[in-house]
């Protein structure tokens, strides 16, 4: 493959992010929540723009044809948002959708093809049963030789678990620590799906017991109550509910610009200086289990881009569908070594909303929620406005924020886009 | 006589025939499970059939009790869960399958490193359309 060193032919800046309210939204669909994600964009741009001014779209999504009975959702979305006739690409990588449509809308902008883009996705889930979305899901692995063969998602994460235990002493608690601590970071969004900590849930168990007038369950802490299979089951072994992230409804979306132009709409707008995307084997197919290669790939092309390092990175929003997902990604990304140090950093407090390298301040994916189409976008929100001082209660104020990175899976390591933010 | 074509169609009736089939590069040997038209490390089309002798040991696993469709037409759930797991063949490549015989009442007591058995087993197909779900299809699997 070629060691060309990539480069964007011109500068790209954000100058807005938005999002809907994350969780179970009955009474909206796809294109209504991209709807709110870009009313919310729009209320974002400090000094105000036109939106006939975007001249595209790119807009992730996974699954509206098995979840909706609906395709052509760019088309829709531009329809909804007053956009029509530009045009409006729907970009499919499973969870990595909107990273990728992203990465799309930073090339038509860095190709000199446009000056202002919409980027973002959506993802309406909770409309089928969960017999019905777990084969949705699985459609994002390869349903000839891994869903065949009874895998589901938290199946293949949950493989990947017990092959990083047996090669490094990785412990279940390892990885419920992460769990906890993204609760933590995510009880403090109020767009979370569920904004409340592990102690919040317990503290509601309790009160449901207590109003039903069962016998009140008495933890001693969280990890006691994580370890009780009648509020914390087994999904798929070693995989418990709470190392899962939910079923979630919601949209986001960020308006990119060529970098001549951003000050035109703010004075802190904020600069993409690297991106990298790589594409990955099925899990039995990979020369490790413990690591995802698409995702190393995709860091280093970033790094490389930006000209900077992982210990340069200030907060990162990672992938962390499951919780041993996080244990990955912060060792591929380079920011842990592979192995005990990356598996018990969550547990001492490294990656904690005020430890040395913060990771999920939003809540990540297991508290904010995964609606797989929106997800990356949603992460880039987070960092638009912890990287503007915006992020309210969850804001990290340990550091001054000047580089930031996002980190998005698609599917169980089949594609890998890691995209790199700085402040100037 | 004529290649057959190395595709999912001949896997497929390789599997039904009880008959676990690679793709071997004639070039630089690599064996490839599932078959594969290209050789993944010369990038050479030029291979042949090879029949795998079906032995292997657990690299990977899972216990699960809420399944995709097939596995719950199958008879499985949360009562009755089952394992699938990355199986490691004695001539190298790995794959994804069901695995038998295993404690699947006490996942923790499955070990990596198990030796195990390629076997055969009949289930629906995976498929979002009924009647094409209906199908019964025969899977690998391997036996403890
Ligand atoms: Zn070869």
């Amino acid at each position: 493959m070629t060691q060309r060193k990539r480069k964007l032919g011109r500068g790209v800046a954000m100058v807005g992010a938005g999002m809907s309210a994350f969780g179970i939204r009955p009474d909206v669909t796809n294109r209504e929540l991209f709807a709110e994600a870009f009313l919310d964009m729009v209320s974002s741009v400090d000094r105000g723009f036109d939106p006939q001014d975007i001249e595209a779209l790119y807009v992730g999504n996974c699954g509206a044809e098995m979840w909706e009975s609906q395709s052509v959702m760019g088309a829709l979305c531009a329809d909804v948002t007053g956009l029509t006739p530009r045009p409006a690409l729907k970009v499919e990588d499973a969870c990595a959708s909107s990273s990728v449509a992203v990465r799309e809308g930073i090339m038509g902008i860095a190709s000199g093809m446009y000056d202002m883009v919409l980027v973002g996705g959506t993802e309406k889930m909770s409309i089928l049963p969960t017999n019905w979305t777990t084969m949705a899901l699985a459609c994002g692995s390869d349903t000839t030789y891994e869903s065949a063969a009874g895998f589901t998602f938290p199946g293949l994460y949950a493989s990947m678990a017990t092959a990083h235990m047996e090669r490094y002493g990785t412990t279940h608690d390892d990885l419920l620590r992460v769990a906890i601590k993204n609760h933590n970071n995510g009880a403090l969004n109020p767009k979370a799906h569920f904004p409340k900590t592990i102690k919040d849930v317990m503290d509601m168990r309790k009160a449901q017991a207590k109003e039903k007038g069962k016998p009140i369950p008495n933890w001693a802490d969280e990890m006691e109550f994580l370890h009780d299979p009648r509020y914390n089951p087994v999904i798929a072994w070693p995989n418990t509910l709470f190392d899962c992230c939910p079923v979630t409804d919601g949209a986001a979306c960020i308006l990119l610009v060529a970098d001549e132009i951003a000050k035109n709409f703010t004075d802190k707008p904020l600069y993409i200086i690297g991106s990298g995307q790589a594409s990955g084997h099925n899990l039995h197919d990979r020369e490790t289990l413990t690591s995802i290669p698409a995702a190393k790939l995709a860091a280093q092309q970033a790094y490389e881009m930006a000209g900077v390092r992982p210990q340069d990175i200030n907060i990162a929003e990672v992938h962390d569908c499951f919780t041993i997902a996080e244990i990955m990604a912060i060792a591929d990304l380079g920011f842990f070594k592979e192995g005990k140090e990356a598996a018990t950093a969550a547990g001492e407090g490294k990656t904690a909303r005020d430890g040395i390298k913060p990771v999920n301040v939003s809540g990540g994916l297991k508290c904010k929620g995964h609606p797989v189409g929106a997800t990356g976008a949603a992460q880039v929100v987070e960092i638009f406005q912890q990287m503007r001082g915006e992020a309210g209660a969850r804001q990290v104020t340990n550091m001054d924020i000047n580089l930031a990175l996002n980190h998005n899976i698609g599917a169980h390591g089949t594609t890998a886009v890691v995209q790199i933010y700085e402040r100037r | 006589m004529k290649q057959i074509p190395f595709t999912i169609a001949s896997y497929d009736k390789f599997i039904e025939d009880k008959k676990l089939m690679a793709s071997k590069c004639v070039k630089c040997r690599a064996i490839w499970l599932p078959p594969r038209p290209i050789c993944l490390t010369c990038k050479s089309d030029a291979l042949e059939w090879v029949e795998l002798n079906g032995k292997g040991k657990l690299v990977a696993f899972t216990v699960i009790g809420v399944g995709p469709m097939p596995m719950i037409n199958a008879g499985y759930n949360r009562d009755k869960p089952y394992c699938s797991g990355i199986v490691e063949l004695d001539e190298g490549p790995r794959i994804s399958a069901q695995i038998l015989g295993v404690d699947v009442a006490h996942p923790e007591n499955i070990k990596i490193g198990i030796p195990l058995t390629a076997t055969f087993v009949e289930r629906g197909s995976w498929h979002f359309v009924e009647e094409l779900a209906r199908v019964k299809k025969t899977y690998l699997a391997f036996q403890a």
